[in-house]
């Protein structure tokens, strides 16, 4: 279908219609910083002009092919091998639209069908749905599933699960009657003495984060422990690559695995896409949200594909589904099928001790600094928590380094005002031995 | 279409018997018959409080899920397990091992106000689905 742009007097009708003068009016309730600043084009250029003058405003851009970045906090810059680009690009795969109709889409379907097994596999869980949209919305999703699946109004979440899922878990349930009930952390994890007392027959489910936001490794079997014992589901927000070495949801009893899966063969990019991983045991399938992909046969016995369960769905349940989610992240499900595929398991566990053995030695050489000492007494994975002495403050140390062609930690600050001297930093695969070594040359230049 | 002259009946395709204090719900030949397959049924927790003419259970058939309507208030007593773990019962049994749940009812005078079987015979007439 063609687009047709609106001409100025469609505009201005518009406008009339709705009763206000200008577009100008109709966003003046968004502050004015919000708005997208105009990009400035004289009359008169010519085409090769005008590429110009863009090409110009994207150079000042800096890409991370551009820079070494030690940054994680969520977003973790992972090697893409070319074959995921290669056969993600391929015409067929680009119309990732929903395939209600099985007999058309059978290539779509089976390969949501393998995701969801792959899926399940790193997960060590029984259900994986075809994805959702991030993995802040199914950490949403897996709080609404526990408040219905167990009819209990109060949720518990640890302090150290990523603010972004917090923030959209309570906006998920700002109109319901649920409360969610956050744990304070002792010295980097959750405090399972506090998660303890805070646990009743009210409390529908528990959430934590692996490793969480600070780096560190959770307690997650206890918790899961405690959180069964008072009846509650137990959910574990886990990130994809550490799977490798750390030990799967499944292991631990969680009834409900999430995970951000854009590590999973999709780049970092600026506000997203991402990729939500949604996984449960069998005693939940029917309340996950979100599209599955089932295997059976035809009338001839042959094997097929087609979404399956759709009466959880809102075009069938209306009100009643388990949630409005219908959609799924589909092309980033493939790249991440396409990804898992190659890697196998062998290449995952390579992978996580890789990722595990940068960040060791950036840890280890960080606290050669004298003013730098690690922030908790943690096992971690590819991340960690350091505090910088009093005077030094994160964000001139990260100009600095900026001008050095390096992104530095994350400033813990921006989410923990409580503490202004810590910065957050991360070591995937991609980082060398030799960049972590020219890191550490800056830093003495900093001081 | 089998309509037990013994059993009161709602508009909405749900059949009630007492049984000593308690009220025993199910669906009706009818409703089972235009539901088709029955796959999954979910039954609501014992204690749980419901209303008369308010959603109480769910049926998943092939065709969609329905919601399932307590005819009177009350209390969830009982529910049965056995169309859990076996849904066709609904389709084989819809008066008897296809029962859903029982209520302990708030206001006794609310079951006598439902239809009797002659009255649901009517209805069917009437207005077919």
């Amino acid at each position: 279908m063609d687009y047709a742009l609106n001409t100025g007097e469609q505009l201005q009708e518009m406008l009339r219609t709705i009763g206000v003068a200008s577009f100008d009016e109709l966003i003046s309730t968004v502050p004015a910083e919000l708005h997208a600043r105009r990009l400035e084009i004289p009359d008169g250029l010519s085409e090769a002009e005008v590429i110009a003058l863009g090409e110009g405003l994207a150079s000042a851009n800096r890409s991370l092919a551009q820079m070494t970045s030690f940054l994680g906090a969520g977003a973790y810059h992972h090697l893409i091998p070319t074959v995921v680009d290669a056969l993600a690009a391929r015409g067929e795969w680009l119309t990732p639209y929903t395939p209600y109709q099985a007999e058309a889409s059978q290539g779509t379907l089976q390969a949501i069908y393998e995701f969801q097994t792959m899926i399940c596999e790193l997960m060590q869980m029984e259900v994986a749905n075809a994805s959702l949209y991030d993995g802040a919305s199914s950490v949403a999703e897996a709080a609404v599933l526990a408040l219905r699946a167990t009819e209990r109004p109060r949720l518990l979440i640890s302090e150290a699960v990523h603010p972004h899922a917090r923030e959209v878990a309570a906006t998920y349930l700002s109109g319901a009657a649920a409360v969610i009930q956050e744990i304070p952390t002792v010295d980097g994890v959750t405090d399972v003495e506090a998660l303890k007392k805070a646990l009743g027959q009210d409390v529908a489910g528990v959430i934590m984060q692996q490793p969480n936001v600070f780096g560190c490794l959770e307690p997650m079997a206890q918790a899961s422990e405690a959180a069964h014992r008072a009846g509650g589901l137990f959910i574990a927000s886990v990130y994809p690559v550490s799977l490798g070495i750390l030990q799967p949801p499944g292991a631990y009893g969680a009834d409900i695995a999430v995970a951000e899966g854009r590590c999973l063969g999709s780049p970092v990019a600026y506000g997203g896409p991402g990729l939500g991983l949604f996984t449960t045991t069998q005693a939940l399938v029917r309340r996950i949200p979100g599209r599955l992909a089932g295997c059976s046969v035809d009338q001839a016995g042959r094997r097929g594909y087609t979404l399956t369960l759709q009466t959880r769905e809102q075009h069938i349940r209306r009100e009643k589904a388990t949630s409005n989610i219908c959609t799924n992240e589909g092309w980033l499900a493939l790249r991440a099928t396409i990804f898992l595929s190659l890697l196998g398991p062998q290449g995952m566990k390579e992978l996580a001790a890789l990722n595990l053995e940068k960040a060791h030695y950036l840890h280890q050489r960080l606290r050669e600094l004298s003013w730098i000492r690690p922030a908790f007494d943690q096992p971690f994975f590819n991340e960690f928590t350091v505090e910088y002495e009093d005077g030094i403050k994160v964000d001139a140390v990260n100009r600095a380094l900026a001008r050095a062609g390096m992104v530095g930690g994350f400033p813990l600050k921006n989410w923990y005002p409580a503490r202004p001297q810590a910065s957050l930093w991360c070591a995937t695969e991609r980082i060398s031995k030799t960049q972590i070594d020219a890191l550490i040359e800056a830093l003495k230049g900093v001081r | 279409m089998q309509i037990p002259s013994e059993l009161c009946y709602t508009k909405t395709h749900e059949w009630a018997r007492r049984d000593g204090q308690e009220i025993v719900v199910g669906i009706t030949a009818h409703a089972q018959e235009e539901l088709r397959d029955v796959v999954f049924v979910e039954l609501p927790k014992a204690g749980k409080p419901v209303k008369q003419a308010e959603p109480a259970a769910v049926i998943e058939s092939v065709k969609a899920a329905f919601d399932i309507y307590a005819p009177v208030s009350g209390a969830i007593s009982r529910v049965n397990d056995a169309v859990v773990k076996s849904p066709q019962l609904v389709n084989q049994d819809c008066y008897g091992g296809g029962w859903l749940f029982a209520i302990t009812p708030g206001n006794a005078e609310e079951l006598t106000a439902l239809m009797s079987a002659e009255e649901y015979a009517k209805q069917l007439q009437a207005q077919p689905h």
